[in-house]
């Protein structure tokens, strides 16, 4: 009698039944069952992996001459007569005209607190940011972009969309189960700043281009529909889209496409006093540094207006949802894009189980030819692999790739080599004249050593593609890997289960395998 | 009772005699592959070099890649590849990485999708900036060259320095030689190569392992035997399994390159070829050098085996 311990064909039974019932909701649909089905990666259901990097310079160099604008307005209440204040992609810098008001100087600056560097030097003034300073503002930047492109892609919360932050300055956005990928990007690609500004009358657009010249404070901004024209909007931002309340796309009186707004209570008391003062003069509605349009103020207007400017339907309804979500704080780059269609991840999934299943046919086959009973004993054991490993990705709910497929079917292959070595072995000793128990027990025990570490070394394998990998080749390295365990599990005990019961049950004098 | 056996028991294959060979061939596999390498080149996808791919499915009718080829070669992207994908009606369309920002590609992207939306489904598209693929190349360089260190410094703890340095020295050679096969081949090297590598790496070094093992084991039983002999001993012993397992392993791969569809098909031949070769180098060079260094015959090794065998 071979002595199996019952705790532990206990035990074997417990994993395949976990496995079984982990697997299952990947075979049926069971109403009310708790457990989920494999999560597929989207080379297999379809929809795009846009890897964006926010660009945090451009953020600095606008905070810099905020902070710029700001030291004007401070310097000038307390009087200080100044020079050259301007600001670039690094710092903002100053020079004091007398030298005596160096310590007012210094009181003003010194409330810019930690995330800024001073340096000060008779009638010089610098400004940076330090490095946690410029990390802040970096984390900050980077976590509001990723609230921002969450609103922009996924407004109803229901396409589960993965935005990761990854890196420094990088954000991570796979969207699944999309038709369009050109439109994810189209959403993602503008920034949609919406500001309202005055149009400067002491200058047009075409004066301040010949010239060269813009008056102080305000700043030369072309058109948004490529008709050349170009305008002189004053600097000071009157009303901004974050203080929208709601954007949704209609038409205008010429039934041309446009987009609705209301402001909030504090938008709409804003609007309506600049309105109220200007009448007549005409109010430059700014998107990303374009004029859309410049329409003469007519009269007091509150907390409704319209954009209209050269839309399509598509591109109205998309300005207005990029609206509602608000404003990236950076531009975003497409660092890199890989976007499937559901068409050719039905075709994978298709061809990969196709292959699967002819892979363990095959296998399948020769393993019986080679050994036999023990054969169609390690094909079972092939089998409970296969639902150990779906059950497993179940369960992590790790993503199943096209690559991950084929780790499936090349564990199908390499998981045979266990009992492989352990029918060799065994085979071996018989050869030598050990009698059926002995054989099966130091074939065993043989065997166990050398499976160990030829496993071993492609587990190394399998995890450092998993650290090293990215997408598809880490769906590989999981499955490879969780393939490893599984099919020592397999090979080591549940397939040695039935060899025992086999053996147990018909008490064969000799033994052929 | 009828068993397939390809290789029958008790063979005693003089491996030894054959070792030579074995080394001229594999330096002449090498040299071949490292000259592949510098002529020729890797064919190397976008993943490391950068650039535009664009798989589409013909609406109708099959794909006209020469009325493709004269519309996207009009346009002045530079190097553009259009070939024949899986199917008749498939195209995969390359173009090479266009010159400025991730801007100026992501531009490229779109132009092309509208030149031939008209008669062709996009069925993926993929893109990759300067920047990401000059990382993705280091990252792949680091994840080539970890795992062997660290399969090495598992051989030297499990075994002997002798053992580690034979096994790392096969192992390099399945590694040379595979980038030579996708030189040679013009495969597109990309990062399910990688994978692939690295996966071969895994079986090939498992495959080592177990002869290793059995030399180790026989080294120990047969304490008068000369080196040689235990070595082609070994050799024979596992010769039976290290063919059943590279039949099996092949069987599934064949059937991925046969029915896995167009996109796994240069990966799962890539790693036919690692198994033939994997195999291979397990005999003739991980065994075969070992037959130039004096091994312990491990008296005080306590490994599991030690113990196995006290039992």
């Amino acid at each position: 009698m071979l002595q199996f311990e019952s705790w532990k064909r206990f035990a074997i039974i417990i994993v395949c039944l976990a496995g079984l019932f982990a697997a299952l909701p990947n075979a049926i649909s069971v109403p009310f069952f708790p457990g989920k089905s494999v999560n597929l990666g989207l080379d297999l259901r379809g929809g795009s992996h846009l890897l964006l990097s926010a660009d945090i310079d451009s953020v600095v160099t606008e905070r810099l001459s905020d902070i710029s604008e700001g030291i004007r307005i401070s310097l000038r209440e307390e009087k200080i007569k100044f020079r050259s204040l301007s600001s670039d992609e690094d710092s903002v810098s100053f020079l004091l005209r007398d030298l005596a008001d160096s310590q007012v100087r210094d009181e003003i600056m010194s409330d810019f607190g930690n995330d800024f560097i001073i340096e000060t030097n008779a009638e010089m003034t610098r400004l940076r940011f330090s490095e946690s300073g410029f990390t802040e503002l970096q984390s900050r930047t980077v976590s509001q972009a990723i609230e921002i492109i969450r609103r922009r892609l996924d407004p109803d919360g229901t396409k589960e969309p993965v935005i990761q932050r990854q890196g420094a300055d990088r954000i991570l956005v796979q969207v699944p189960g999309i038709d369009d990928p050109e439109r994810v990007k189209a959403l993602l690609g503008r920034t949609a700043r919406l500001t309202f500004q005055l149009v400067d009358m002491r200058m047009t657009g075409a004066e301040a281009k010949s010239s060269g010249r813009v008056p102080p404070g305000s700043v030369l901004l072309e058109s948004a529909s490529n008709d050349g024209q170009s305008y002189v909007v004053e600097k000071r931002v009157m009303v901004s889209g974050d203080m929208l309340e709601t954007a949704s796309a209609g038409f205008d009186q010429n039934n041309q496409p446009a987009i609705n707004f209301s402001f909030n209570s504090i938008g709409a008391k804003r609007f309506a006093t600049v309105t109220g003062k200007n009448i007549g003069r005409p109010f430059a509605i700014i998107l990303d540094n374009l004029v859309v349009s410049a329409p003469t103020i007519r009269s007091q207007i509150f907390a409704n207006g319209q954009i209209t400017g050269d839309f399509s339907i598509q591109e109205s309804n998309d300005l207005a949802l990029v609206l509602r979500a608000g404003a990236l704080p950076a531009p975003l780059t497409v660092l890199e894009e890989r976007s499937i269609g559901p068409g050719l991840g039905a075709d994978s999934i298709q061809a990969g189980k196709v292959a699967a299943i002819i892979g363990i046919i095959l296998v399948v086959g020769y393993i019986i030819l080679s050994y036999g009973i023990y054969g169609a004993m390690a094909s079972v054991g092939l089998i409970v692999n296969l639902i150990l490993i779906l059950g497993a990705l179940s369960l992590l709910q790790a993503t199943l790739t096209l690559p991950g497929i084929a780790g499936i079917v090349l564990t199908m292959g390499m998981a045979v080599d266990s009992n492989v070595l352990i029918f060799e072995r065994i085979r071996e000793e018989l050869r030598r004249g050990r009698g059926v128990r002995d054989a099966i027990l130091s074939g065993y025990s043989r065997a166990i050593s050398t499976i160990m570490d030829a496993n071993l070394t492609t587990l190394i394998a399998s995890i450092l593609l998993y650290i090293f990998g990215s997408g598809p080749v880490r769906g590989f390295s999981v499955t490879l890997g969780i393939g490893i365990i599984t099919s020592l599990f397999t090979a080591i005990l549940f397939t040695r289960l039935l060899i025992v019961l086999w053996v147990n049950a018909k008490k064969p004098k000799t033994l052929v395998i | 009772m009828f068993r397939l056996k390809i290789i029958p028991d008790d063979t005693s294959i003089p491996f030894v005699k054959l070792f030579k060979l074995g080394f001229v061939f594999s330096i002449i596999l090498v040299l071949l592959s490292i000259g592949s390498f510098l002529y020729q080149g890797l064919n190397l996808g976008i993943d490391f070099k950068g650039g535009i791919l664009i798989e589409a499915k013909s609406k109708q009718g099959n794909a006209d890649v020469e009325n493709l080829r004269s519309v996207l070669g009009g346009e002045s992207y530079g190097e553009v590849a259009i070939q024949l994908f899986g199917a008749k009606d498939e195209v995969l369309i390359r173009i090479q990485k266009q010159d400025g920002d991730e801007k100026a590609q992501a531009k490229v992207v779109q132009q092309i999708n509208a030149l031939i939306s008209d008669n062709y489904t996009v069925r993926r598209t993929e893109f990759v900036g300067p920047t990401i693929g000059a990382e993705l190349t280091q990252k792949g360089i680091i994840a080539v060259i970890s795992a062997l260190a660290a399969i090495m410094i598992y051989i030297w703890f499990r075994f002997e320095w002798q053992y580690s340095i034979a096994a790392i020295i096969a192992l390099s050679h399945d590694v040379l030689t595979t980038i030579g096969f996708f030189a040679l081949t013009s495969f597109e090297f990309n990062l399910t190569t990688i994978a692939a590598i690295l996966t071969i790496s895994g079986y090939s070094i498992n495959d080592t392992v177990v002869v290793f093992d059995r030399i180790r084991e026989n080294f120990r039983r047969y304490k008068s035997w000369e080196q040689i002999d235990i070595i082609n001993k070994s050799l024979n012993e596992t010769l039976s399994r290290t063919v059943m397992t590279s039949v099996t392993t092949a069987l599934a791969l064949i059937a991925i390159i046969i029915f896995g569809g167009p996109v796994l098909r240069d990966f799962s031949t890539a790693m036919l070829w690692g198994v033939l070769i994997g195999t291979y180098s397990s005999i003739s060079i991980a065994a075969g050098l070992l037959t130039f260094v004096t091994i312990s015959r491990g008296g005080d090794d306590n490994s599991d085996v030690a113990k196995a065998e006290l039992e």
